[in-house]
């Protein structure tokens, strides 16, 4: 299975509209919690994950379980082959909310459910995650707002319940 | 084997602190790929307002692993982590991770369950900084597949 095989229908269709204004245009400033809507969509994001990016974030995060880097392991486990880390994909999931909104310390509240494995083959492709966001719930008293998200991998849902809380000014 | 039930409510009070280094965190955000600055350069978390570089949301599990360690690999608890596969994460941050944070960790077990022919295991971790104020409550459930059966 190749990378453009897994790209999701839908995630690069025309007509979605980023969330949120951004008067200053840098890419830090985050979107105004005043100017959002519910049913707005973040910017959809894709991140290739490969044999060498499990290997650092193995190394970054202190994870060294072999079945996401020795496919002999993996396979002996009834696995198809290696898979990434449940912790990588949540990771990636996040970055799609604090690359919008502009700092990492805004996301509050993140939880995710881990309900399908990731597989990534050894073919210099690996896999391609995609991930979509919508503005689900607004607190103005609060300052918050919540986002849900919908994060894929070979044409499937790999998180359920990905649901981040980001408090925005 | 099913894992003992009597863990439930027991707190595994934290051992040494976990010191939350400028470049773990550069070397955990380079490693997904984040290339935001306020994870990177102490100038532009400042300027963000933060006194250090700020971790991405989930870099806690690499201060928290350590501490849920002790548990996980508790002989009497029981758990087969051959077959232990991750359900679900969450993380709750009373404020966020920054580089120069000296942190502890205590680990409550929430809860054990069955489910079908899965043994089930949430644990709370209730990271603090060095002021004793709380920083991140981590809820993970481990399970363990088809050792209930």
């Amino acid at each position: 299975m190749t990378a453009a095989a897994t790209t999701a229908p839908g995630m690069t269709a025309a007509g979605i509209t980023p969330a949120g204004v951004r008067p200053e245009a840098g890419p830090l400033d985050p979107p105004l919690l005043s100017s959002l809507t519910v049913g707005d969509a973040l910017p959809p994001a894709e991140y290739p994950v490969t044999r060498e990016r499990l290997v650092r974030y193995a190394g970054a995060s202190g994870d060294f379980n072999p079945i996401h880097w020795n496919a002999r392991v993996a396979t002996g486990v009834g696995l198809p082959d290696v898979i990434a880390h449940g912790m990588l994909t949540m990771a990636l999931a996040a970055r799609a909310v604090t690359d919008w909104a502009g700092d990492p310390a805004a996301v509050i509240d993140f939880s995710v459910r881990f309900t399908r494995p990731v597989v990534v083959p050894d073919d210099g492709l690996g896999a391609l995650i995609s991930v979509t966001g919508t503005v689900a719930a607004l607190d103005p008293d609060a300052g918050t707002a919540r986002v849900d998200l919908v994060v894929r991998a070979a044409g499937v849902t790999v998180l359920g319940k990905a649901r981040a809380l980001v408090r925005l000014p | 084997m099913p894992l003992d039930p009597s863990y439930v409510g027991r707190v595994f009070a934290s051992i040494e602190p976990y010191t939350v280094g400028i470049e773990k965190i550069r070397e955990f955000a380079a490693a997904i790929g984040d290339e935001n600055p306020i994870s990177h350069d102490p100038v532009a978390a400042s300027a963000a307002g933060h006194h250090g570089v700020v971790a991405p949301p989930t870099f806690a599990i690499a201060a928290i692993a350590r501490y849920q360690d002790r548990v996980v690999f508790d002989p009497s608890l029981g758990l087969d982590f051959s077959r232990v596969v991750h359900g679900d994460q969450r993380f709750v941050h009373h404020r966020a991770i920054i580089a120069g944070d000296v942190l502890t960790c205590d680990i409550v077990v929430e809860a054990i369950r069955t489910v079908g022919s899965n043994d089930l295991l949430t644990l709370r971790s209730e990271l603090s900084g060095a002021d004793g104020q709380p920083v991140t409550t981590g809820f993970s459930t481990l399970v363990a597949r088809g050792t209930a059966g």
